[in-house]
């Protein structure tokens, strides 16, 4: 036998090699790197971002057929007593607070109808109602150090960090209504984070504290390897 | 008469080319994982976008960066040199004037017939050429308009909401992701024609695209 066959499978397997990317993730000199890279286009996120700029709004009658939901509990996170739930806002703020789900929604709402986008890169459209992230700013007295937000669950720990500024977006809202109804389960009960400006896993659900910082908080996701700032 | 080489490439267009096949090959890789986390398009609900690759997974020789997060770093990584480098090559074009001889035009649609004819053995002998043919001044304008799709549907689902405007142009998040997504396959088919094109025809402008010397049978017709 000759070696050319051997010569010819080494190289067809050399080629085979280099041509192939075998899911790889960088390991463990590059994989750190390009999370770090990842930073500037965090910063570029932010930098897009603008006040005055929302997202596009449907009318209701354009919701998608279905909706998808997740958590990273085993089961669907549920209240043992809804009546003792509180968010607790808490942190750099000159009047920190514990609010009950009535005090929340007696709060002057915003409703809007937009398209959510996931990080998979599904969409959907649906109609939110909640309250402005920006009036409980305002309510409990965000102070000037304050740079960026955590917003707590009782999901099994999920949580997220926050840039103060998307989170002062006028679209951001706690929101307790999903499609004209009471927020159920499968969608965060009794209260959650939405903005039709951030990818759905920034969106805390399950919600129980907001912690305003001057420390970048990390999130579940994001001290995984997912992009931080995660915006759209 | 003896063979004289030719000066072919300039050092940006020889550096680009290498570069953006190398980025290019990292972008579809790694567009290929994200893909996996949700291979249909369409809002959900329905109806989906007709494509032959819905519901199904690339095999993982073809991915990289091991998970969505994985996939999502090397692309948003890759991402910024390969448009710098793009933004080179149009440069290099422009200020050389090279873009003349590059750019499709209506009269070169006589030509690029006769050469399609020629390759189809309708016709014996090979059409008269400048630096490039009318079948080659095709491929090297489609390529980079099919560049300037991929970014600006690139954009478009990175970004769409603050860059909503350009969503909107484009048909929507979904339909902007459809055509990312069909801009793989067409430059996954251009690269197959291109270099088989490359070694059954005029093997000798490989080593013009690496040397930047051209040492083929294809004297340019132009002084």
């Amino acid at each position: 036998m000759s070696h050319r066959p051997n010569r010819r499978a080494f190289l067809a397997g050399a080629v085979g090699g280099l041509l192939s990317a075998c899911g790889w993730d960088g390991g463990s000199l590059l994989r750190p790197r390009l999370q770090g890279f990842s930073r500037f286009n965090d910063w570029l996120g932010g930098a897009l971002l603008s006040g005055s700029r929302v997202a596009p709004t449907y009318d209701p009658s354009q919701r998608s057929g279905s909706f998808p939901s997740y958590h990273i509990s085993g089961m669907t996170p549920v209240l043992a007593d809804p009546a003792s739930w509180r968010l607790e806002v808490a942190g750099l703020v000159e009047r920190p607070a514990s609010l009950t789900l009535d005090e929340i929604r007696a709060l002057p709402g915003l409703t809007y109808t937009v398209e959510h986008h996931c990080v998979e890169g599904w969409s959907a459209i649906a109609t939110w109602t909640g309250l402005p992230f920006r009036a409980l700013a305002d309510s409990v007295g965000a102070r000037a150090e304050a740079r960026y937000v955590r917003f707590d669950s009782f999901d099994s720990g999920y949580y997220n960090g926050w840039d103060l500024e998307a989170a002062l977006h006028p679209q951001t809202i706690l929101a307790y209504e999903f499609n004209d109804e009471v927020l159920g389960p499968d969608h965060g009960a009794p209260l959650r984070v939405y903005a039709p400006h951030k990818l759905g896993y920034k969106l805390t659900k399950y919600l129980t504290r907001i912690t305003f910082t001057d420390e970048r908080p990390g999130g579940y996701w994001e001290d995984q390897g997912y992009p931080w700032y995660g915006g759209v | 008469m003896p063979r004289r080489g030719a000066r072919r490439h300039h050092g940006i267009v020889r550096v680009t080319h290498w570069c953006a096949a190398a980025l290019i090959f990292g972008m579809i890789a790694s567009g290929l994982q994200i893909y996996r986390a949700y291979p249909r398009f369409g809002v959900r609900g329905g109806p989906y976008l007709p494509q032959p690759f819905q519901d199904r997974a690339f095999p993982e020789w073809a991915r990289l960066g091991g998970w969505l997060a994985g996939g999502l770093n090397w692309h948003f990584f890759l991402m910024w040199p390969l448009m710098v480098i793009g933004g080179v090559y149009i440069a290099y074009l422009v200020a050389s004037d090279e873009w003349r001889k590059l750019l499709f035009r209506p009269s070169d649609v006589r030509p690029a017939v006769e050469m399609q004819k020629y390759y189809l053995r309708l016709r014996k002998d090979h059409p008269p050429q400048g630096k490039h043919n009318g079948l080659q001044k095709l491929a090297y304008t489609f390529i980079v308009l099919l560049g300037a799709l991929s970014v600006l549907t690139g954009w478009a689902i990175y970004k769409p909401v603050q860059l909503s405007w350009l969503t909107r142009m484009l048909g929507g998040f979904q339909a902007a992701r459809y055509w990312h997504f069909w801009a793989v396959w067409l430059f996954v088919g251009f690269t197959m024609v291109h270099v088989t094109l490359v070694f059954v025809a005029d093997p000798a402008s490989l080593r013009a695209m690496i040397t930047g010397w051209y040492h083929g049978r294809f004297t340019s017709d132009e002084p």
